[in-house]
């Protein structure tokens, strides 16, 4: 779990380090002190209303999903008068099913290399660059950014398609490579680099943000005592914006876990080939109806992500104690 | 330890949710169960839907429904007194996405009173309980009503279920094999080709191959088509090798027979000896471009149904867009899809169709089932079909109808002159959709290089999975 | 290696890059350049002639204007709301010391996955219907903001514990009082984590076509994102004349919203450290 706690900079007050876990140091300053002298009624009223919101309109029908997995439920057909109960048959099911271990292992693949490293890595190198960058260059590659990211799914699957179509894509036509059909012949690949493309505007907003928290002093000492950019990132910029970048990363992941966009592409194919986790549910669930069988495999996906989160914080708790 | 405020509040929030889920299922919109329920009624409020929109998808009967049916009933409403309001919930989405919302609102009858709906997903609407035969919903008015007798007994079953009417029939359509008569003159093939096996379209085939930069023959195959191969692809060659898909008197599907083998055999030929293109089959977006390639003279046969002709391949660029074929008439020749071989199709058949078709159907949770039913009766009077005929050409249900508005055109006459008489039509029975998927999911293992046995025993685990081994014939 | 050279390659490396990037994110977008003024627009990318007809066929779409009104209404109000809660939220739990906060955190997180799923349509519609919330605006604003919240509320606690304390404490040393606290010091500084959170709440809310799409009937009040689907002809091809002028149309409002955003409540970096 991402947990903030101790250590507020001595230096300027600025935010620190804060590193999940460790026992919070007795007298060092904490950041959840109540400094601005909230109390405890009023902070639950601040957290109240968030709260009552999320209650009904998330944790009772993600509860109620939770529970059709456990039922042979269906939309339509006999399944949808008198659903029975299955128990874990549809967690088994699904255990047993070569198609969602597929599905699973390509899921891990395009979260990995498309969010983790993708996303992640330009997102930040994006927030980075652009900080300092010309006039002219910062809006245009701003906007080209954000425009991959806000235009809506059914228009990106177009200009895809008019991207990587075989007989008359832009992509051939620049290559050369006339009738290369980039979909079918590397559905992963095309994904991934969709992917990117798509959802790196989220991560660079963030980074972004989050540099701009970075204390200017901090920086002009470093720079006055020598420090080359590689070492001011290093040794400056990294600590402060540690959190942000967990955060991202735990973000990131958890969407693009249920990224239903590739199915606009390759639909899950050629034959299954690209057929990551929500497009599996999507094709068992709506197309197929076994909506009790898409909520069981809806949970694996949040364990799924559980897992990944617990390595997420063992490596940065692992980080943390190296320095 | 005290329990923190946030747990505190998760559980009170989490002990709302469950009150809340208490309360799931109390409310129930809508009466119904009682026909004659408000039949006296002088203000009435009716909401048609179906998967059309002014502007965009299936755009003429959108106008048909708005702007001639709406106030045409309304008035007629009018003269005897009573003041109807009807709405029209039209939406222009994929058809996955209208049944899901579709199911949702009949569930808890939050919807419409009068729905589209394709005549394949009654069986799953009917198990379900979302739909109740029409003489239980409205009664004598529906058994009595004159129209029947101008719609076919097959096409009337497109819309049954357990020998009960559901709803009215909309309309029909019927597959044919198109082809392009400029390749063919290439190829030294006749201009009025009709062949009578399998084997003649591949012969047909090899000789288009022999024409630079053409693909001879496209027969839908793969999942990304979904419905369109086995209704376009599937279902007609199988009606070609002597038995139905499903056994109504037995209750069986057919699972690994011969039947099955053949077709996926046939699927081999094709996409295995470069006849067919299997990259088209096997891209998100192959459909369009086999019609994108026939419309440019790139495909030599294509297995469509009349949907083709009339919605993607017509003369008129502002109806049918890049696609459109201005030499329509003189360029694009049609013939019968043939049995297996002379009198293997069913019924001892030489030549096998399949057809399909939506109509309208109501609510049983309406709160007004005669007037939702008149309003379903004034659709389907021979003035609003042939009103919905001229704005859109297209096989009527009714063949009053379709006398006067297929004249001028030579397919659609030939569809219904030729094909319907000896088409069959895909079964209503709940598990069909299930069904229909693992055959798709058969093509595209064929298509992908699997062998036509391996396909057809993958087909059969699937069958056995999803209707049980009692419900599977063969293999 | 002499460091004026260095310097140079390095300039000359860094340029390479940034083409390569634009070109990149440029090159998917060319249809959407081109395709509004082509005649006789298809899947490929080119430019057959130059017209402005396909913008006629646009203002003719009975369905195009209100269904921007729409989405600015669902999209505002969730992008809104998502604030408010998220920022008072996000204070309080960064403030005041409660155990087991993060850990709940993420696993509200965690849920909101599964209620963001296709799976739990169902559930959301049948809940919505019991509360009388079909087919009203309001329904679909509380449904994407109790998606979205949990997210807004884990990245704004990032910035709220970024926000030194000192300031805080020197306020109240100088006899602010907590609002006045909370106004003058600690809005405007995490005013660039809001402005993130709200340009990425508005943009997951203006593309979301499934939640709309099933929970509002009336097609007149149904959001862009959901009319876009329906430019199809009669026969299901795609209508690329309405498809593209609209997707022109209907991404100009974000990227307004985004540059004002970033000018007044500059997200953006300030230009504090220069490389």
């Amino acid at each position: 779990m991402p947990t903030t706690s101790p250590a507020a900079e001595p230096v300027a007050g600025a935010a620190g380090p804060s590193a999940p876990g460790g026992p919070p140091g007795a007298d060092a300053p904490r950041p959840d002190r109540d400094v601005a002298g909230l109390g405890r009624a009023r902070a639950l009223g601040f957290v109240a209303p968030a709260l009552l919101v999320i209650a009904v309109f998330l944790v009772f029908p993600a509860v109620w999903t939770i529970y059709l997995g456990l039922l042979d439920y269906s939309l339509t057909g006999a399944g949808a008068q008198a659903p029975t109960f299955v128990g874990l048959g549809n967690y088994l099911d699904a255990l047993s099913d070569p198609g969602f271990t597929r599905s699973l292992w390509l899921t891990l693949l395009y979260v990995g290399g498309s969010a983790v490293v993708g996303q992640n890595v330009l997102g930040f190198l994006l927030a980075w660059y652009l900080r300092g960058a010309r006039r002219v260059v910062r809006p245009v590659l701003t906007v080209l950014v954000l425009l991959a990211w806000i235009l809506p799914g059914s228009v990106v699957a177009f200009l895809w398609q008019a991207l990587l179509d075989r007989r008359a894509g832009t992509l051939n036509t620049l290559l050369g490579t006339a009738d290369q059909a980039w979909v079918l012949d590397h559905p992963m690949w095309v994904i991934v680099v969709f992917n990117v493309w798509r959802g790196t505007a989220f991560s660079m907003l963030l980074y972004t943000a989050a540099l701009s928290s970075v204390p200017r002093s901090h920086l002009e000492v470093a720079r006055m005592s020598g420090a080359s950019g590689w070492q001011q990132l290093r040794d400056v910029v990294l600590p402060t914006v540690r959190r942000h970048v967990l955060t991202n990363t735990l973000l990131i992941t958890l969407w693009t876990f249920n990224d239903f966009s590739p199915y606009l592409l390759t639909g899950g194919g050629p034959n299954g080939a690209s057929e990551i986790l929500p497009v599996y549910i999507y094709r068992e669930a709506i197309i197929g109806g076994h909506l009790g069988y898409g909520s069981a495999i809806s949970l694996l996906l949040l364990l799924a992500n559980l897992v990944i989160a617990v390595f997420y914080l063992r490596v940065l708790r692992g980080r943390k104690d190296e320095s | 330890m005290r329990p923190s405020v946030p747990f505190r509040l998760a559980v009170t929030g989490l002990g709302a949710a469950l009150l809340l889920s208490g309360c799931v299922g109390a409310k129930d919109a809508g009466g119904g169960a009682d026909p004659s329920a408000n039949a006296d009624a002088k203000d009435v409020t009716l909401v048609i839907s179906a998967n059309d929109v002014k502007g965009g998808k299936n755009a003429a009967e959108a106008a048909w429904i708005e702007d001639e049916v709406i106030p045409a009933f309304v008035a007629a409403q009018k003269a005897k007194g009573v003041t109807a309001k009807v709405t029209f919930n039209g939406a222009g989405v994929e058809d996955e996405q209208y049944k899901t919302k579709l199911e949702l609102n009949l569930r808890t009858g939050s919807g419409s009173d009068v729905f589209a709906a394709d005549g394949i997903w009654l069986g799953e609407l009917a198990a379900a309980g979302y739909v109740k035969p029409l003489d239980d919903v409205v009664g004598k008015a529906a058994s009595g009503w004159d129209g029947w007798d101008q719609i076919s007994e097959a096409v009337q079953a497109n819309l049954s279920f357990k020998d009960q009417r559901y709803g009215i029939p909309n309309g029909t359509d019927g597959r044919v094999l198109y082809f392009n008569k400029t390749l063919f003159a290439k190829a030294g093939l006749p201009a009025d080709w009709q062949p009578t096996s399998w084997d003649e379209i591949l012969q047909a085939a090899r000789a288009l191959k022999k024409v630079p930069g053409v693909t001879p023959l496209q027969v839908n195959a793969g999942v990304p088509m979904g419905e369109a191969t086995t209704a376009q692809g599937f279902l007609p060659l199988l009606a070609g090798t002597g038995a139905p898909l499903y056994d109504e008197s037995k209750g069986t599907w057919q699972g690994a027979t011969d039947g099955v083998k053949q077709v996926l055999g046939f699927y081999q030929q094709v996409y295995g000896a470069g006849l067919g293109d299997p990259r088209m089959q096997q891209d998100k977006a192959g459909r369009d471009q086999s019609f994108a390639e026939f419309a440019q003279g790139k495909v030599g046969i294509l297995a469509e149904g009349d949907y083709f002709w009339r919605s993607v391949i017509c003369p008129s660029e502002k109806d049918c867009g890049a696609t459109s074929m201005k030499d329509r008439d003189s360029v694009v020749g049609w013939a019968k899809i043939p049995a297996r071989q002379p009198g293997s199709g069913v019924n001892g058949q030489d030549f096998v169709s399949v057809s399909g078709g939506a109509g309208w159907m109501l609510s049983p949770k309406t709160k007004y089932p005669q007037q939702a039913w008149e309003l379903m009766a004034f659709m389907s009077s021979k003035e609003m079909q042939a009103k919905l005929s001229q704005a859109q050409i297209r096989i009527s249900a009714r063949q009053d109808v379709n006398a006067e508005t297929l004249k001028n055109d030579p397919l659609l006459s030939f569809i219904s002159e030729q094909v319907l008489p000896i088409t069959t039509y895909r079964p209503s029975d709940e598990a069909y959709n299930e069904v229909s998927l693992g055959i798709q999911q058969a093509t595209a293992d064929v298509v992908s290089g699997k062998s036509p046995d391996e396909a057809a025993t993958t087909y059969a685990q699937t069958l056995t999975k999803a209707v049980g081994a009692d419900h599977v014939a063969g293999g | 290696m002499n460091p004026a050279v260095r310097h140079v390659l390095g300039r000359v490396g860094a340029y390479v890059v940034v083409c390569l990037l634009v070109v990149f994110f440029a090159l998917p977008l060319l249809w959407l350049v081109l395709t509004p003024f082509t005649p006789n627009p298809t899947y490929r990318a080119s430019l057959s002639g130059f017209t402005l007809d396909n913008f006629a066929a646009l203002v003719d779409n009975p369905q195009v204007w209100p269904s921007i009104r729409n989405s600015l209404v669902l999209a505002g109000g969730s992008a809104l709301l998502v604030i408010a809660l998220a920022a008072l939220a996000a204070y309080a739990l960064s403030r005041v010391r409660v155990p087991g906060r993060d850990q709940l955190l993420y696993a509200l997180l965690l849920l909101s996955s599964i209620v963001t799923g296709t799976a739990a349509m169902v559930p959301i519609f049948l809940m919505l219907f019991q509360l009388g919330l079909i087919d009203r605006q309001l329904g679909v604003v509380l449904v994407l903001t109790g998606g979205l919240l949990p997210a807004a509320v884990f990245m704004l606690k990032d910035f709220v514990d970024g926000v030194p304390r000192s300031y805080e404490e020197s306020a109240r040393v100088f006899g602010a009082r907590p609002n006045q606290v909370l106004r003058h010091v600690v809005l405007p500084v995490i005013r660039p984590g809001m402005a993130t959170v709200g340009v990425w709440a508005l943009v997951q809310v203006w593309g979301n076509f499934l939640v709309p799409y099933v929970l509002l009937a009336n097609p007149s009040k149904q959001p862009a994102a959901v009319v876009m689907y329906t430019f199809y002809d009669a026969g299901g091809q795609p209508d690329f004349a309405l498809i593209s002028t609209f997707a022109l149309v209907y991404s100009v409002p974000v990227v307004v919203l985004y540059l004002v955003v970033n000018r007044r409540y500059g997200f953006a970096f300030q230009g504090g450290i220069k490389g």
